[in-house]
């Protein structure tokens, strides 16, 4: 490969730009040896055994694209956005390729040369970039949802949008919390309890809309902990979705907006139930603050330091003392998130609170670690995808016939709930820190 | 060259729609593999999911005189997967059941498509072993491993892929299946073709499902680290092991400055002034035999003046003791961007002298190289670090490789170990064997490939 070949056709200006654009990201590109490790754990790949759906097929399109090999921005666009930014790839490639840093910078310069779609400027740019119109909004449909979502499995809880899946596809999700989280507190500012330890709380757009009993298992864990709880007001999302579907404009306000809710309060730790956006604070919001503040960067850094999710929080920060394991009636199973595990490296503490719940027998299903084929705006584009990659982590937990599948991230939750739900799954899927809190 | 429309119809009916690939930017990314050698982007790529479909496909592509490569994983490290480019593709990925495991013949049969370590695990499961572990287990190909006689780790004692092949069906030409060996242990009546087949690198025909054999796990292993002050005297030892009667399951080597880029990278406490290690470990049905091997390999390495010895006493520290080894190639690729991994072989004894002339080869074409490889059978991996884009170094690269392959032949080693011919050594072949071989060897290749279609520039020019 010591020489490439262009492809003759003339190329437009905004098409060598794009090119150009791209060869700064050569020297990261030019370290993937196509050894082809990470065909072996990409789910996208896995479900289509595409070669471009692959890691090792995008990159070196990429690298096409920027020689002028291929002059189709389209066609590779579309391949890079078949991926969940799982860092599946990542953790085992022996190259030790920066794939993420690749893929969100080559999204974003792939995306300013086409454009944002209407949908999803109206997502990153409308919604997410403003909570409190979100927030309002959600609470109205919350209301409303009666009138367009049909109960699909009132034990999941899970529900039907007919109406809708022109956008969401045949998606079984759990029905609009009728009241949010953050309706019930909008916002918490207490001192260190008894641990000594005063913490902001960061619940996620998801456990927060979606799963606002996870928040609340969240803060009664604090709680009984002796553990203060600041949570500001008007707390954006992590950013995760614009970051993935290339919106850097949006993403950038989310995140100035949190930076300055979070820069002056003054606590130990930044917890959070969502493995997601822990690992967008630790690992996105560092390596993305190129045009910060000074200050602004100061504030990335000790949020970096002090960021973490509630299952590490509460076996490495607290070290609280969990009973031994005793073999009880409910078989429960554990599912990895791909950011807690692969970019955050947590995966024994959920593990040890779950052997450690009394009346609960645990169980390891076989490739635990695997994607469950939710990722962002992934799920939403590409939910045929998104559902044959979820089919086979659904067939891995149900082998071990379980009660409940348990996970430390609500993303994944969503994901595994609508995969139960398709299939009339008798399984409950449920947050570690609420069978916890549950057990407190 | 675009393919006329209605030939690519033709394939559409055979395997359906989604399994024919057109679209430029889905060809591009089958235009390369592990590699370092320039891209060649096909015309199609079709994807068969049945044997049938193989079967029709093949005859179909060759009706038609289109080149045809078949491609599994595509990680093989000498472009014998790179295409034509007005030829096809034919992938078998999607060819990935194993078809049957018996426990009680101990033979498993299987598509070309399984993926090696998916299927160890399997048979695993049944308490049974499939030795040969190439590093590229996790993703490579069964059809892939066959077509490369793919070794690994375990090659000293258990042998390589070849000695694991009881039987195949072949797709000819004619898009014909042809069976050759058996399910028994023994077999006579034909002519051994799986024995051909082996390491025939996609030229002779497409592997359609292979009779595999299996044998128990070994019920215990102990494995050691030993440091040496001189290549020699590790060298000496490896022959000493042979000598004493024992044949360690793994006997690997790392040299000096492999040694010091692990280090660099993971820093986890190697002997970074030893001139070369040895990563050893025995294996057998007992614990207690176990032992005593294990005794008698420290024996002989101390005799042979190593420096220092560890053995582990569990599992964690095993791990730790194959660190160095899993750390090898992931410590190289990652001092520079691109990672030229050579693959001469020399009989056991001449591993010094290889060594010595790999280092001197370095120096002279002032490049950076770290060797690693299989000891006890004298495959060793001189690694190369450069930058391709950087076309002065990357031609030094390739002068220095040349001279490697020299050296191996007047040590009377061998161009390729497992890694294959494919084209980036095909213009070698002939020097290590002569014309007449040459052409012998084109001869059997017209006998089944009459217009030369199956991977044409693969194994000779
Ligand atoms: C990091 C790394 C480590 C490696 N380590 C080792 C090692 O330890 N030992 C070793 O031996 N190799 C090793 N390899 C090389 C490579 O992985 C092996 O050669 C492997 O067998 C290739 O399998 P594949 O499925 O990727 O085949 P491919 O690369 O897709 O194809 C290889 C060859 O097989 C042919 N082929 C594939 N399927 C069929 C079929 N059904 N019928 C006919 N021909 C077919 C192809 O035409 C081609 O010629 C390594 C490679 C890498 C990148
Ligand atoms: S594992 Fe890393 S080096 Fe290997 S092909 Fe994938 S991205 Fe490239
Ligand atoms: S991030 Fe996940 S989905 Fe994307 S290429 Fe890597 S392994 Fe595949």
């Amino acid at each position: 490969m010591s020489e490439s070949t262009p492809t003759s056709q003339p190329v437009s200006t905004a098409l060598r730009n794009l090119a150009d654009n791209l060869l700064k990201l050569d020297d990261l590109l030019i370290s993937c040896m196509r050894c082809g490790f990470c065909l072996a754990v990409c789910p996208v790949y896995g479900a289509t055994m595409k070669e471009a759906d692959a890691t090792r097929g995008k990159i070196a399109l990429l690298e096409f694209l920027s020689r002028h090999m291929i002059n189709d921005p389209e066609a590779v666009n579309d391949r890079l956005t078949r991926c969940l930014l799982c860092g599946s790839c990542q953790a085992v490639c022996p190259s030790g390729v920066k794939i993420m840093d690749i893929f969100l910078h080559a999204r974003s310069i792939v995306r300013e040369y086409l454009g944002l779609s209407a949908t999803e400027k109206l997502i990153f740019r409308s919604l997410l970039g403003r909570p409190k119109l979100f927030n309002a909004l959600l609470g109205m449909s919350a209301k409303f949802q009666g009138l367009f979502l049909r109960e699909v499995d009132p034990a999941l809880g899970t529900h039907k949008a007919p109406m809708l899946s022109s956008f969401i596809g045949d998606r079984h999700f759990p029905r609009l919390a009728g009241r949010s989280f953050h309706s019930r507190v909008a916002s918490l500012d207490e001192a260190a309890g008894s641990s000594g330890l005063r913490v902001a709380f960061f619940p996620g757009c998801v456990s927060d809309k979606l799963f606002p009993e996870v928040a609340e298992a969240t803060l009664k864990v604090l709680r009984k902990h002796g553990v203060g709880a600041f949570l500001p007001d008007g707390l954006a999302c992590c950013g995760i979705p614009a970051l993935s579907g290339g919106d850097m404009t949006a993403y950038h306000t989310m995140v100035a907006e949190n930076l300055a809710l979070l820069g002056d309060a003054g606590f130990d730790r930044l917890v959070t139930p969502c493995g997601t956006c822990a690992a967008t604070i630790k690992e996105f919001w560092p390596k993305l603050a190129d045009g910060y503040t000074e200050k602004d960067k100061a504030v990335i850094r000790d949020l970096q330091a002090k960021t973490i999710d509630i299952t590490a929080f509460l076996c490495d920060v607290l070290k609280v003392e969990l009973p031994a394991a005793s073999a009880g009636k409910t078989r429960v199973t554990y599912h990895d998130s791909c950011h807690l595990r692969k970019s955050l490296g947590v995966f024994e503490q959920p593990r040890s609170i779950l052997k450690s719940l009394p009346g609960h027998e645990y169980v390891e299903m076989a490739e635990a670690e695997r994607c469950c084929g939710s990722g962002g705006s992934f799920t939403l584009k590409h939910y045929d995808l998104s559902k044959q990659i979820g089919k086979r982590k659904r067939d891995n937990v149900v082998a071990v016939d379980p009660d409940i599948v348990a996970a430390a991230c609500p993303a994944c939750m969503m994901q595994l709930m609508d995969m139960h739900s398709q299939h009339g799954d008798r399984v409950k899927v449920r947050h570690v820190v609420e069978m916890y809190a549950d057990a407190l | 060259m675009p393919i006329n429309p209605s030939l690519v119809k033709e394939f559409e009916s055979i395997t359906g729609k989604e399994q024919v690939l057109t679209e430029q930017a889905d060809l591009q990314s089958y235009s390369y593999d592990a590699a370092v050698l320039t891209p060649v982007v096909p015309a199609l790529v079709v994807a068969p999911t049945t044997q049938e479909q193989l079967c029709k496909t093949v005859k179909t592509a060759y009706d038609n005189g289109l080149p045809i490569t078949v491609r599994g994983s595509g990680t093989n490290l000498s472009g014998s997967t790179i295409p034509q480019g007005d030829g096809m593709v034919i992938l078998t990925n999607r060819l990935n059941k194993i078809l049957e495991i018996n426990e009680e013949d101990l033979y498993a049969v299987v598509e070309p498509g399984v993926v090696t370590a998916q299927f160890a695990a399997a048979v695993a499961a049944k308490g049974l072993f499939y030795p040969p572990d190439p590093g590229s287990q996790s993703v490579s190909t069964l059809g892939g491993n066959v077509a490369h006689n793919a070794g690994g780790l375990r090659g000293l004692k258990y042998g390589v892929t070849k000695d694991y092949i009881m039987g195949m069906e072949v797709v000819d030409y004619r898009g014909e299946l042809i069976k050759t060996g058996s399910r028994t242990v023994k077999y006579v009546t034909g002519y051994n073709m799986a024995a051909l087949m082996a390491a025939s690198e996609g030229t002779l025909g497409v592997f359609s499902n292979m009779t595999i054999k299996l044998v128990p796990p070994p019920k215990a292993s102990k494995a050691m680290l030993a440091e040496f002050d001189d290549v020699n005297k590790a060298s000496e030892a490896v022959a000493g092991i042979i000598a004493g009667h024992i044949v360690p399951c793994t006997l690997e080597f790392l040299d000096q400055n492999c040694i010091r880029y692990v280090e660099a990278d993971t820093r986890a406490g190697l002997p970074v002034d030893a001139a070369a290690i040895l990563l050893i470990e025995v294996d057998g049905g007992h614990a207690l035999l176990v032992e005593e091997d294990a005794d008698k390999v420290m024996d002989v390495c101390r005799k042979c003046g190593s420096t220092n010895i560890r053995i582990a006493r569990n599992a964690e520290e095993k791990l730790k003791i194959w660190e160095a080894r899993r750390g090898a190639l992931p410590a190289l690729a990652r001092a520079r961007p691109t990672t030229v991994l050579e693959d001469a072989t020399v009989p056991r004894s001449q591993i010094p002298a290889m060594i010595a002339a790999v280092n001197a080869t370095a120096k002279k074409y002032s490049l950076e190289v770290g060797t690693f490889g299989h000891a006890g059978d004298g495959n060793l991996h001189p690694t190369f670090l450069c930058d391709r884009r950087n076309k002065e170094e990357f031609t030094r690269v390739e002068a220095a490789v040349d001279e490697i392959f020299d050296v191996a032949l007047k040590l009377k080693g061998t161009l390729s170990g497992e890694h294959g011919i494919g084209k980036a050594k095909a213009k070698w072949m002939e020097k290590e064997t002569n014309r007449a071989t040459m052409e012998f060897n084109k001869n059997l290749r017209l006998a089944l490939d009459p217009k030369l279609l199956f991977n044409a520039g693969n194994k000779f020019v």
